[in-house]
């Protein structure tokens, strides 16, 4: 690979890492405004969590070059996401599970 | 030290495509993504429990840490150029990027410290709620993660840019691990931000 | 291809000069050193631990009877006139159990065996990151030393039990603080660890070494690795939280309305000690897994070196292990059933349970079956591999009706559940660690350990581990509560069952004597064992075939090229009984 490709390569890159970076931006302004509706409890947090769910979604795929990855890595973080979930959810529906409910 | 090769610490591998220091750091990563996972597993299950939650803006300057999340974003990016700029072969935009990236980074950590105080003054401490409590105990670890991520960046920075002049490759691959460490100490603020200061 | 001790010395050949002691025995980077380290350091607390418990099995057998000689020794705070305190009996259980499960086994079987064989079988010059692997182990010396230390601090040790549950942690005195800061530099140690064997693993296996090829060791070290990567951090944050209660007066665990010795307390309440269990055990069910995954690689090695036949089902094992190793993330309110926990997570959480019992079978039954056919040496380290399989048998037989909610019920928290983990960790894994040290001790030093020696080591070990934990297994059905400083004595209905107590507490120091000749076969063949081969067994795994014993700097002379299996022996048509995994086809 020579070393003019690979500079091609990055720019391509760095034009997805400008885009990118406009979006973070522009989807933060979003978040904090929609905190000012005050939406009720619930659509607020599934909003916020969209949002920044989309976020880090371009964050990992892009700064971090997860959508080029290989297989192994990609492998290995969507075994750990999917603890993380069982980590985030089992034990409050283990609480809110009480005996004689 | 010994001078005994360890394989693919530089070159990839050929069945894993991969070179063992970006293995490494997404390991590492894995574990942090447990770690963190508690924390936030520990915020719902506090939250659900509670008999009422305060809403961030309560407690919390919405403003200052909307200026922070700009911050954070704006170093993951100068932080991806920095790694950029190595692979164009331009070792003073590495340098100017590198220096952006921990500068951000130091101008996130004086405005938690301009919240911290606030709070402080405030008489709102970590005993003061529940809510306070996970704020400054997320909040305070993830800042112990960029201080140790800035720590790292500033060494890339300084003394251990010397490796660029021996074997380019290799310290392009150092710098790419360290800004995958960055850029998950920006993610997880990305979720912080809203779960803590918007909720 | 085979290589003679001999050429131990320098196996890549090129100059470099002679380190320093420091460098060479102390900050060593080389993975054999570190293994070492680990290894003596690990037994040394496996030993202190087993200390602690001697002098609770005293208490547990003459309840308020002062221990003649040594008593007094403890001082007044502790054991006022030679008798012991209950607060003394909780430091002891609470120590015994954090330093057998972090500051001995696991360090044992990952630290140690991990570091020392990996990358030999995989055909590696060293772990992927060296110096990694020297900071992990300095991180468990340090945890080590931290945990010692709590035992001076005011108030003594950590005492609310290894799982320190809270609300009692929270409120108890310094020891405990200082237990979460040894915790958080053993977490640490494990993570770093865990890094560097799963890179190793994947990256530097050598040529023609493909996964299904390993040695079933290998493959035991790499689910192992991942356990402790994903489960362990939920605790170090448990341990954040748990600091910052006790310390910056947060209420993570402290519920609301908490009344302490009749005050309330003065904190903002609003936390859950239920919290504390669920992260708590979220790192401790994948734990128990940590501490007998190594143990059945060792066995299974031993196993196909001593019947000189392949292991039955190896496929198999590996897949069965695989799932094991994903279901013990989803199955630890196991360890919560009397939380008041409603039916309907109850009954996820029996399933799971029954379910990853199933995967642990497959591994026992592919091992016994490998026995059957076998030309069997019944040496040490054999002899120790071949009791493990009823003991683990036993072990995991009587955790059945604890993973399942209702027969839980009354067996929970009792003597019962003790007698059921430590079947399964003490003749279960430690057995195992003894197969294993008997094993890879000649590959280690070069010399070989006294078998004379191993047969009185093992045999009344044997009888003396079943004279301990099998009447515990009675006084837990009659319902005698565990972490009691009196044995139970104090309840009428355990009238029938308190003298099995002493069965066990006498087991308990017969099996001490018992570790006696191991104590002296170990140090003394170091010096005057006989010299052993480069393959002392006539095995074929690369640690033997190819690396001298000791193994020199770098390994390998060359690093050897794979081109079958890891148990070819009895092979119709060979020279010998066995092939190495390096010889051509």
């Amino acid at each position: 690979m020579s070393s003019d490709t690979h500079a091609i390569d990055v720019q391509k890159h760095v034009r997805a890492y400008i885009l990118v970076f406009v979006s973070l931006m522009v989807l933060t302004l979003v978040t904090v405004a929609v905190s000012y509706l005050h939406l009720p409890v619930h659509q607020a947090i599934g909003v916020a969590l969209l949002i920044a769910t989309v976020k880090g979604s371009l964050v990992a795929c892009y700064f971090m070059h997860l959508i080029s990855e290989k297989k192994l890595i990609l492998w290995v973080m969507a075994l750990t996401v999917a603890f993380f979930i069982v980590l985030l959810l089992v034990p409050v529906f283990t609480v809110a599970d009480k005996v004689g409910s | 030290m010994s001078d005994m090769e360890i394989p693919y610490t530089v070159a990839a591998r050929p069945d894993t495509g991969l070179n063992n220091g970006k293995i490494g750091i997404w390991l590492f990563l894995a574990s942090e993504v447990m770690l963190f996972g508690a924390l936030f597993a520990t915020y719902i299950l506090l939250r659900v429990g509670a008999a009422e939650w305060p809403h961030g803006a309560h407690y919390l300057n919405i403003p200052l840490a909307t200026l922070n999340t700009i911050v954070l974003i704006s170093s993951s990016v100068t932080m991806v150029m920095a790694w950029a700029s190595l692979k164009r072969d331009d070792f003073g935009k590495f340098r100017l990027y590198m220096a952006s990236t921990v500068l951000f980074g130091a101008v996130f950590l004086v405005v938690k410290y301009f919240e911290y105080s606030a709070k402080f003054h405030h008489g709102y401490y970590p005993r003061t709620n529940t809510f306070l409590a996970i704020y400054f105990t997320m909040t305070g670890l993830h800042m112990l993660h960029v201080m140790g991520g800035m720590a790292v960046n500033a060494y890339f920075w300084g003394p251990g840019a010397k490796l660029w002049k021996t074997d380019k490759e290799h310290f392009t691959n150092r710098v790419e691990n360290s800004g995958l460490f960055w850029h998950f100490v920006d993610l997880v603020w990305i979720f912080l931000f809203p779960v803590l200061y918007l909720l | 291809m085979v290589v003679t001790e001999l050429e131990a010395a320098d196996e890549h050949g090129s100059h470099h000069e002679a380190q320093s002691f420091w460098r060479t025995y102390v900050f060593s980077t080389d993975h054999k050193t570190i293994g070492i380290q680990y290894a003596v350091t690990a037994l040394l607390f496996l030993f202190f631990g087993f200390c602690l418990m001697m002098l609770m099995r005293w208490q547990l057998a003459f309840p308020g009877r002062a221990l003649p000689l040594i008593g007094r020794l403890f001082g007044e705070a502790r054991m006022p006139g030679g008798t012991m305190l209950p607060t003394f009996y909780n430091e002891l259980g609470a120590m015994h159990g954090t330093i057998m499960v972090f500051l001995g086994i696991v360090p044992l079987a990952v630290g140690g065996f991990g570091n020392f064989v990996l990358p030999l079988q995989i055909g590696a010059p060293d772990m992927s990151f060296p110096r990694i692997n020297m900071a992990s182990y300095w991180f468990f010396f340090l945890g080590g030393v931290t945990m010692l230390a709590s035992f001076f601090v005011p108030g003594g040790a950590a005492q609310s039990g290894w799982t320190s549950y809270t609300p009692l942690a929270d409120i108890a005195g310094s020891g405990q603080t200082v237990w979460i800061l040894g915790m958080v530099f053993l977490i640490t140690s494990s993570l770093l660890g865990a890094v560097n064997f799963i890179t190793t693993t994947i990256q530097l296996r050598a040529k023609g070494l493909t996964f299904f090829r390993c040695p079933f060791f290998v493959w035991t070290q790499f689910v192992t690795a991942f356990l402790l990567l994903l489960a362990f951090p939920p605790l170090e944050a448990a341990a954040v939280l748990q600091f910052m209660d006790r310390v910056a007066g947060t209420s993570f665990f402290l519920p609301t309305g908490l009344v302490v010795s009749g005050q309330a307390l003065a904190v903002s309440g609003g936390g859950n000690p239920l919290l504390w269990q669920h992260l708590f055990w979220f790192l401790a069910h994948p734990e128990v897994y940590v501490l007998i995954l190594p143990a059945m690689g060792i066995v299974a090695e031993i196993i196909a070196n001593n019947t000189r036949k392949p292991l039955f089902g190896y496929r198999t094992m590996v897949y069965s292990l695989i799932f094991l190793g994903f279901m013990s993330f989803i199955v630890w309110a196991h360890h919560m059933f009397m939380t008041g926990m409603g039916t309907t997570m109850a009954a996820f959480f029996q399933t799971t349970t029954m379910i990853i019992s199933i995967p642990s079978v497959a591994i026992l039954t592919s091992l016994v079956i490998s026995l059957w056919g076998g030309s069997i040496r019944f040496n040490t380290p054999m002899l120790f591999a071949l009791a493990f399989l009823p003991m683990f048998g036993i072990g995991g037989l009587t955790g059945l009706p604890l993973g399942l909610n209702i027969t839980d019920i009354p067996l929970h928290d009792t003597y019962y559940v003790i007698g059921h983990f430590h079947y399964v960790v003490a003749p279960g894994t430690i057995f195992a660690l003894f197969a294993g040290i008997y094993y890879w001790y000649p590959k280690a030093t070069g010399r070989s350990m006294s078998e004379t020696l191993g047969k009185w080591h093992f045999w009344p070990s044997l009888i003396f581990m079943n004279g301990v934990f099998m009447p515990m297994f009675i006084t837990g059905m009659a319902g005698m509560s565990r972490r009691l400083a009196d044995g139970g004595a104090s309840y009428a209905f355990t009238k029938p069952v308190t003298h099995y107590n002493q069965w066990s507490s006498f087991s308990a120091w017969a099996l001490a004597l018992a570790q006696i000749p191991f104590i002296i076969n170990f140090f003394w063949s170091l010096k005057h064992g006989a010299k052993a081969e480069a393959n002392a067994w006539q095995a074929t795994t690369l640690e033997w075939t190819d690396a001298g014993s000791p193994p020199g700097h770098g390994n390998f002379k060359t690093i050897p090229t794979v081109y079958r299996g890891p148990y070819e022996y009895s092979v119709p048509g060979a020279a010998k009984d066995f092939v190495p995994q390096s010889e051509r086809a």
